[in-house]
């Protein structure tokens, strides 16, 4: 097991993702069910590792904590698991040496000399701030042995000489790209090819040699897949009803007439707008969204006590306005605010 | 050696383009359709009698496994998982497949889920594999974009593919452990059962799949479980990637076919031993978990899971380490239980005291200050690891030094008395420190 801890000081009082970083965010939480947040932990760890400039600090741990509404220590116990995750600052550049056997027999030893000769102690960073180093266990590209992985990327088949020379062009300023330092093609044994070399496997004739599978059954048996002709009216169909929803929210966004009053419809109260904006989150109203509420506030519409003094006529009313045929009531939004509203009081 | 045409990665090395386009001139999403019209059973059957066994290690029988998800499904979803953090030392194929040849793995998911009634995948990579991770998301991307997955695909069944990614710990290559981790959560190993089968992510049933076992599969089905039957001895089927690591000419991840002798496999593909095979001292054939060969054993032995489990060893991941006589083979198992101690999840208590302390005797042994009688103690608590834990990696832990012993005891022993006869011990120095 390895124990490590972390530097409370070098990290300040304050974190925040760079504003590019948001929409990296949203593509992680989208990939996990709803109610999973919590798988992205490990995603945006890495994240907010890279806004902070290659290490995690405490207020980078809450932060996520918090995007994930998870409670901090959850989100600690993963930081402090994980090794990639580093817990003190690092260079610009920070080199890891893989030191596992497979490397060690191709002289990673070697290379663990020149860092400490030339970067120094592991885990500190260097003078100049460009780079730090750490010995890691295998990276898992023991045949390109020895490999150093430098922030990204990883520099393969390394010398001590390749190795030397990479880590003073990184402090001095010069980018190095990374791949395989020798003559060869990534994984591929060194020299002249002996395998794949069929140029057959390539042209396309590989899938025109096979016309059906073969031992298929000779009948097919009952499948739950969609078929194929079908696909299109499904696409169909499922443009229309994005159509219909789209015509809905434009039905709402217009300005519709006011419905007129009568016995058993009715507009309403209208309240005066506050003046510092303070009003309740309406959106709390499961069934009612953004769009919802501006429509509600132009009606003069802006707290939960309003809605649970509303009656049938206004209910009915606002149905009407709304073209909602009855929403009001299935979504139970008066219910709703009047609970809502006594949580306030209390 | 085998034939180019019957190899399954034909890009493994990148020379070609890893795109949709180069990736179908390949053969890749040719007939996927028609797989699934054949029917689940007919795809659980077929992977059957190919006799693909799972390729991450433990070596279970690949169709088997896909069986025993429920055959209905409840009100959990089914997921598949592909196990794509590879760590393991000495193994390095996965890589390769994933940043080379990366539809044939997102292929193999479609079917796999399909006969497991999944309509959503999780692609676990290891968080170094950081390339690999951008060419996986943008082989999704495409995929998705040809519709040949995703909502309303051309294949008939609703199907999604997420990429995600680990920090750095070994242990999440153990399904339970990866499928904690895929939940949020430290990677640490559930005890079993229930099985991933029956309650896995989010307590859902869930399948955990090596990547190359899935990425051979739709292959298998086009060419027919006959084809890949045809390679290897019976129980011991196909082809495999074998990654060659340490003291050879030209170290290499190469396609072979199954049961191909080590000798073969090291002076074919990777220009022989460092100095010839007479300079061979010993291999570990299947990733640094399992016991190392001595030269005598290599000779002859064949790479499959059978031959190698006779010699007390194991096909593991088939990544091969292998150690020329200038090797200091102590301190090079040394290092191996390093890797075990550091990578230890701190779970089981013989695990997590364990790995330590052989390491600790190890690195005494490597200098040769210790006793003689502590080859018989570290032999002792050995065994007290293995089987003794939750999940394999205390077995992992200890396999690494009842190899060394079992093959190399004289020169451990040997190595105590040279220190003895330059340096008497001292009462006391030899307190495993730390």
């Amino acid at each position: 097991m390895a124990v490590r801890r972390f530097d409370l000081e070098a990290g300040g009082d304050t974190f925040e993702f760079a504003s590019e970083t948001e929409g990296k965010i949203s593509f992680w939480l989208a990939k996990y069910p709803e109610d999973r947040k919590r798988s992205a932990v490990i995603p945006l760890l890495w994240l907010a590792q890279k806004d902070n400039g290659g290490w995690l600090s405490e207020p980078a741990m809450r932060e996520v904590a918090e995007r994930l509404e998870m409670p901090y220590i959850r989100v600690y116990e993963v930081a402090t698991f994980y090794t990639m995750f580093r817990l003190q600052p690092v260079g610009k550049f920070h080199v890891q040496l893989c030191g596992t056997t497979p490397c060690m027999l191709r002289g990673a030893n070697d290379l663990k000399e020149i860092c400490q000769n030339k970067i120094g102690k592991a885990f500190q960073v260097n003078e100049s701030g460009r780079l730090s180093w750490e010995e890691v266990e295998c990276l898992g590209a023991c045949v390109n042995g020895a490999m150093v992985q430098i922030n990204d990327y990883y520099y393969e088949d390394l010398t001590s000489d390749t190795f030397a020379e990479i880590i003073d062009k990184l402090e001095n300023g010069v980018e190095v790209e990374p791949g395989n330092f020798v003559a060869r093609q990534r994984s591929a044994p060194e020299g002249d090819a002996i395998t794949l070399i069929d140029s057959a496997l390539f042209d396309g004739s590989v899938p025109a040699g096979i016309s059906a599978l073969p031992n298929a059954p000779s009948e097919l048996p009952e499948s739950d897949l969609q078929p194929l002709g079908a696909k299109t009216a499904k696409v169909k169909k499922a443009k229309t009803v994005k159509a219909e929803k789209k015509a809905a929210d434009a039905a709402i966004e217009a300005t519709a007439e006011l419905p007129e009053e009568t016995d058993d419809k009715k507009r309403p109260e209208v309240v005066e707008a506050p003046a510092k904006g303070e009003t309740d989150n309406l959106e709390a109203i499961k069934g009612v969204g953004p769009v919802l509420v501006k429509k509600l506030n132009s009606l003069g519409v802006f707290y939960f006590e309003q809605i649970a003094a509303w009656g049938e006529p206004e209910m009915a009313w606002i149905d009407e306005y709304l073209s909602f045929k009855g929403r009001v009531a299935r979504e139970r939004w008066i219910p709703q605010a009047q609970e809502l509203a006594e949580k306030k009081k209390s | 050696m085998l034939e180019d045409k019957d190899r399954i990665f034909t890009n493994l090395y990148g020379r070609e383009d890893w795109s949709l386009e180069a990736a179908k001139k390949r053969g890749a999403w040719h007939l996927t359709r028609d797989m699934l019209q054949c029917g689940r059973d007919w795809i659980c059957d077929q992977i059957k009698a190919s006799g693909l066994r799972g390729r991450g290690g433990a070596g279970f029988p690949t169709g088997l496994k896909w069986t025993f998800m429920p055959k209905q499904v409840g009100d959990r979803p089914h997921y598949l998982v592909v196990n794509a953090d590879e760590s393991e030392p000495g193994t390095c194929k996965d890589r390769d497949i994933m940043r080379h040849d990366p539809h044939l793995l997102i292929e193999g998911c479609l079917v796999a889920s399909y006969a497991m009634r999944a309509h959503a995948c999780y692609i676990y990579l290891r968080g170094e594999y950081i390339y690999e991770r951008e060419r996986m998301e943008a082989a999704v991307k495409e995929a998705y974009e040809a519709k040949l997955i995703g909502k309303d695909n051309v294949h008939g069944w609703d199907f999604d593919v997420y990429i995600h990614h680990g920090a750095g710990a070994y242990i999440c290559g153990e399904e339970t452990a990866l499928l904690e981790s895929l939940e949020g959560k430290k990677g640490q190993p559930r005890l079993k059962p229930p099985f991933p089968a029956n309650a896995g992510l989010y307590g859902c049933p869930t399948t955990v799949n090596n990547v190359e076992s899935i990425a051979v599969a739709p292959t298998i089905l086009r060419r027919g479980a006959e084809w890949f039957s045809s390679f290897g001895r019976d129980n011991n089927k196909g082809t495999k990637v074998f990654c060659i690591s340490g003291h050879v000419n030209k170290p290499c991840n190469v396609e072979e076919a199954m049961s191909i002798p080590m000798k073969q496999l090291i002076e074919e593909h990777c220009g022989g031993v460092r100095g010839g095979w007479e300079n061979l001292k010993a291999v570990i054939p299947g990733g640094s978990s399992v016991p190392l060969l001595p030269r005598e054993i290599c000779d002859t032995v064949l790479m499959d899971f059978d031959a190698l489990r006779e010699v007390r060893s194991g096909l593991g991941t088939a990544g091969m380490i292998v150690m020329d006589n200038s090797t200091d083979i102590v301190k090079a198992i040394a290092r191996i239980s390093y890797f075990y101690k550091h990578e230890s999840c701190g779970q089981c208590t013989p695990c997590r005291e364990g790995t330590g302390w052989m390491w600790r005797v190890l690195e005494r042994m490597a200098r040769g200050e210790a006793e003689h009688s502590e080859i018989d103690m570290l032999l002792d608590v050995a065994g007290q690891v293995e089987g003794h834990t939750i999940c394999a990696l205390g077995d992992a832990a200890a396999w690494p030094v009842q190899g060394l012993i079992r093959h190399f005891r004289h020169e451990i022993e040997e190595r105590i008395s040279n220190y003895r006869i330059g340096k008497p011990l001292v009462q006391g120095a030899s307190v495993a420190a730390e």
